[in-house]
């Protein structure tokens, strides 16, 4: 379409847009604040917004991703534009604030542009034409190549890769931020990030608040992204569909995240905020504009999880192939459920504790506010009611990866299938009776403790089950260990180490010790990584041939898992050593009197490894789409559907429908099949017939 | 079963060097508090059982993919085994039992921290972003503030604890048990120190900018160097509440503004104090105006009234001082040269 590269052109206007929109925040804050602020806000968030505008027009043209960029941008200005035409209008003082709006103009402005990044998108269109009685083909054709990932595409296969791709440039920066601070950690005292340090109205210590509680979001959301990526690919495949029960909620979830994600980074400008991903009050109640940024990215982030749940669940319920019984699901399946459940049900609670504080702040409604009779212990209620199940969505997929792949290297079927199974269901349940174990320094009720207790150390009994099935299966197998086993294996090892090292929390006069130092950050690495982390490498390095056709490059795989998994497990043995030892979560600085400086700087080394070899990853994901060895058929020997089919899976997934015949992980059985293909297959059996037009309204 | 011979003695030896190379590690803070010694003898329950269970995981795991890795050029499959339901059922009801016993332990564990000395000295704590102020009970009509806790070895401390701003928290890892300083309301902690010597206090709730500086001496001395420390504190006040400025020097330490204001011309989250007095202050909006008596009163009733050049990101809290207190602050402030 275009002669010249479409990357070397993005990069190109993203220096122009970066410097265009600098120029105008730049001007802006002159003509307010009277002084050039070089590294202030207002420069910084024009910058940031037309940067990224400007990247994706010279890579993709004024359409798709673009178009909905440019809308949020113009929708965010004119709605920051009316509250602070009508602020005017009231004759009201702060007609203006610090970050050259005021904070309500900014929240509604962002509101605005988050709703009209969709319509601007696309995503919306055959909604709006059905409500207005125009008729729309059941799918869209697809522009062949790479284009179809920067604009509105129905194909869950598309959608999932959308989603991957978004969560790996969201690690990417959230992980560039973690070495940021990792590198102020190396040493105590402060090095650079000091108080003469001054970027977007924060002074270096302010800075590091801002960043250390980023890469805490912007991780979780990359991982829920992460999720939805897995799920949405494969779970269609798995089940037998031809795609999801709702393309185009599918589509439209995908797409809230995009906005949800220009969102935290405005947070990073705007002042950035001090309270950690948690957002506790009063503190959140304290903290500049940024704070509103970062709760209206998550209540945005939250919305695309709910809708993407549903579908999931939807789909497997409705569209699985003739003959897969519940017991004959791929265990993936069965993960994905009980993560949909507990997204579905709980994500709720942490937008709605959000918005109390939203309101909090731009209403003066004291919901937390002591002064005003308010609780600022029920905020921290209401948050752990979702963001502890929020650990079972991001590791019950994560574990269903590991049992779904285990089998398949080892050559023998999953031990204890039913139980496994189950397991994923016991822990969603048992997960949502757990959540005050993070409250038990808070002042919450000293008895009730103790029942939050039993129910923490009974989520123990489920993931153990677990455990014993991985080894069985592991016991008397014939083990091969290319790259995405290697990753299973390192997810069942770290998460092992997350696991143990989870009851001593659950000991709540242990826990007064524990709480809030860093042998916890030590432990939720540990879990986060076995559980979501390492099998999410295993899942790209294991499906990556069925999205492409060809595999990615064996040697620089095993040095990636090499390099990482050492680094890893040095970095996390630090962080909980100096934890046990007295060593705070959270702190820009500590005291040289600890005795930490050597641990440190181990941690930052390792830290630094692990980026490292992220890069390695990176570097052979993108060169393998084009260069990889090619890898069209049942690589793997796998048993499973989607491998039966040449790779890169057809559009519409399978053109002959399967039948399920047999178990899923029957490996060793003579002559046993798990599918076949039969033109009495199920395909589109359970789609309701066409609608005809005109029948929208 | 030969395997399984292998593999059971590779557990139990895994398990001991578990157990005792974590030990070696040195984990722990010293022992300073009675609460402490329950808390560790759980924590070495707890290693116990991660030495063990990480051996029991890891051990068959690693001898798996010794033993049980595919030979060059099989390309089978493996024995076809898809369970073992006696099996499934024991690995899911014994250590449902267990975990039942560490609840229960731990229970047990938590009741032996929170035991009641009704004789207990209470010290009224309060969390200022970012400095502590600890107030001791009454002695010959005197109340002693100070931004350091001392404290008798062997006597328990009732520790009443609120916060004047944002969530923080009280930790010393010698004492091991931590508790939340919530606004509005009272939260209580028991410390009884069993070990004399210096330890501080460490704010474990992120509570913003310098949270990571929100730390003080906490002095444990035996009853009677904690009594000549106490008898000094009370003379100091009460010779410093007889003039106005060493009442607003009392304020200032009990109040933790020297957290962000130093005295000594440092630089730090608010403008130095040092030299403060009768100086000509440049303002955020460019205009200069002379830190006098008016000056100074105005930004200590209204912060953001007028905000000195490169503060402009740093919001002081209004503190509600009566007039004749701020009067004696800025009389103290006076002396700062």
């Amino acid at each position: 379409m275009r002669k010249t590269n479409p990357v070397r052109s993005g990069l190109l206007l993203l220096v122009v847009g970066g410097v265009i929109g600098y120029g105008i925040g730049l001007g802006l804050d002159l003509i307010m604040s009277g002084s050039l602020n070089f590294n202030g806000s207002v420069a910084a968030a024009f910058a940031l917004l037309l940067a990224v505008t400007s990247f994706f027009f010279g890579i993709y043209g004024y359409r798709g991703i673009t178009r909905g960029l440019v809308f949020q941008v113009v929708g965010t200005l004119l709605g920051a534009l009316f509250i602070t035409g009508i602020r005017a209008l009231l004759g009201s003082k702060a007609i203006f604030g610090p970050f050259f709006f005021s904070e309500p103009a900014w929240v509604f402005g962002a509101l605005v542009g988050d709703v009209s990044f969709v319509f601007g998108v696309g995503v919306m269109s055959d909604w709006v034409k059905w409500a207005r009685g125009i008729d729309t083909p059941e799918h869209h054709e697809d522009e062949p190549g790479w284009g179809k990932y920067f604009g509105v595409s129905l194909d869950h296969k598309v959608i999932g890769i959308q989603y991957t791709v978004t969560a790996l440039v969201l690690i990417a920066i959230g992980g560039s931020f973690a070495m940021i601070f990792r590198t102020e950690l190396a040493q105590s005292q402060l090095q650079f990030l000091t108080t003469t340090f001054k970027l977007f109205n924060q002074t270096g210590p302010q800075f590091y608040n801002t960043l250390m509680s980023l890469h805490g979001i912007i991780m979780i959301i990359s991982i829920l992204l992460g999720v939805s990526g897995i799920m949405n690919y494969v779970v269609p495949l798995l089940v037998g569909a031809h795609d999801m029960a709702f393309p185009r909620l599918n589509a439209f979830a995908y797409w809230l995240a995009v906005p949800a994600s220009v969102l935290l980074l405005m947070a990073l400008v705007l002042g950035g905020f001090d309270t950690g991903w948690t957002g506790y009050p009063p503190l959140s109640a304290r903290a500049p504009v940024g704070m509103q940024m970062f709760f209206l990215g998550v209540f945005t982030a939250g919305w695309s999880s709910i809708l993407g749940s549903a579908n999931v669940i939807a789909t497997v319920i409705r569209m699985r192939a003739k003959g897969m019984s519940a017991m004959r699901l791929p265990i993936f399946v069965w993960a994905s459920i009980a993560t949909s459940i507990i997204a579905l049900t709980a994500t709720q609670l942490i937008g709605l504790s959000f918005q109390l504080v939203m309101f909090q702040r731009l209403f003066g409604m004291g919901f937390f506010d002591a002064a005003k009779g308010g609780n600022p212990v029920l905020f921290q209620h209401l948050f752990w009611f979702y963001s502890h199940p929020a650990v079972y969505v991001f590791v019950l997929p994560g574990l269903g990866v590991i049992s779904e792949l285990l089998p398949v290297f080892a050559r023998k079927p999953l031990f204890g299938y039913r139980w496994i199974a189950m397991s994923s269901l016991g822990i969603a349940l048992v997960g949502f009776t757990v959540w005050a174990h993070h409250m038990f320094t808070s002042g919450m009720n000293e008895y009730l403790r103790v029942p939050f207790m039993y129910s923490t150390l009974l989520v123990a009994v489920p993931t153990g089950v677990k455990f014993f099935s991985w080894v069985a299966t592991l016991w008397g197998g014939k083990i091969e260990t290319p790259t995405p086993m290697l990753f299973v294996l390192g997810a069942i090892i770290v998460f092992l180490l997350g696991g143990i090292t989870g009851p001593p929390n659950a000991a709540i006069a242990l826990d007064l010790h524990l709480h809030d130092t860093y042998w916890v950050v030590g432990h939720f690495h540990d879990t986060i990584f076995g559980g979501f982390v390492f099998p999410f490498f295993a899942a790209i390095y294991y499906w990556f041939p069925k999205a492409t056709g060809r595999r990615m490059n064996e040697f620089w795989g095993k040095m990636h898992f090499w390099i990482m998994t050492p680094s890893f497990l040095v970095l996390t043995f630090g962080m909980m050593r100096v934890g046990l030892l007295g060593m705070r979560r959270r702190i820009a600085d500590y005291d040289p009197a600890l005795g930490f400086d050597t641990s440190h700087l181990v941690m930052t080394i390792a830290g630094f490894l692990i980026f490292f070899s992220v890069l390695i990853f990176f570097i052979n994901l993108f060169y393998s789409i084009k260069h990889g060895e090619k890898a069209e058929g049942n690589i793997w020997n796998s048993r499973s559907p989607e491998w039966q089919v040449p790779s890169p899976m057809p559009v519409h997934n399978y053109d002959v429908p399967f039948v399920v015949v047999g178990e899923p992980y029957d490996y060793g059985l003579a002559d046993s099949k798990y599918i076949e293909f039969s033109p009495n297959g199920s395909k589109h059996v359970e789609i309701p017939p066409v609608r005809e037009a005109g029948k929208y309204h | 079963m030969r395997h399984f011979v292998i593999v059971g003695i590779l557990v139990i030896i895994t398990t001991v060097l578990t157990y005792f190379g974590l030990n070696a590690a040195g984990l722990m803070p010293v022992e300073a508090s009675a609460q402490a010694v329950p808390i560790d003898w759980m924590w070495n329950l707890e290693l116990i059982s991660m030495s063990f269970l990480f051996a029991l995981i890891g051990a068959p795991i690693m001898y798996s993919l010794v033993v049980f890795r595919r030979k060059k050029g099989d390309t089978t499959d493996a024995e076809h085994m898809e369970g073992n339901t006696r099996l499934e059922i024991t690995w899911t009801v014994l250590p449902l039992f267990l975990v039942m016993a560490f609840a229960y332990l731990g229970a047990a564990n938590l009741a032996e921290t929170r035991r009641v000395d009704p004789d207990a000295m209470i010290v009224k704590v309060r969390g200022i972003q970012w400095s502590w102020s600890f107030e001791y009970p009454v002695v010959n009509g005197v109340s002693v503030i100070s931004d350091e806790l001392h404290l008798p070895k062997g006597k328990q401390v009732l520790l009443r604890m609120t916060s004047s701003d944002v969530i923080h928290s009280f930790w010393v890892p010698e004492f091991r048990v931590k508790q939340d300083l919530v606004p509005g309301r009272i939260t209580e902690l028991r410390v009884t120190p069993i070990r004399e010597g210096n330890y501080k206090v460490r704010c474990a709730e992120l509570c913003g900018t310098s949270h990571a500086y929100m730390e003080k001496p906490v002095v444990v001395s035996s009853k009677a160097d904690f009594d000549t420390w106490m008898g000094e504190q009370v003379k100091i006040a009460e010779q410093a509440a007889a003039t106005p400025e060493g009442h607003g020097q009392i304020l200032v330490s009990a109040n933790g503004c020297a957290a962000c204001h130093s005295i000594n011309g440092a630089s730090g989250i608010g403008p130095t104090w040092f030299g403060l007095f009768g100086s000509q202050v440049e303002l955020a909006d460019g205009s200069v105006v002379t830190a006098d008596e008016a000056y100074l009163t105005e930004s200590i009733k209204a912060p953001q009234a007028k905000i000195v050049a490169g503060f402009e990101t740093q919001l002081m809290p209004t503190y509600g001082f009566p007039d004749e207190d701020i009067a004696d602050i800025v009389a103290y402030i006076k002396t700062l040269r």
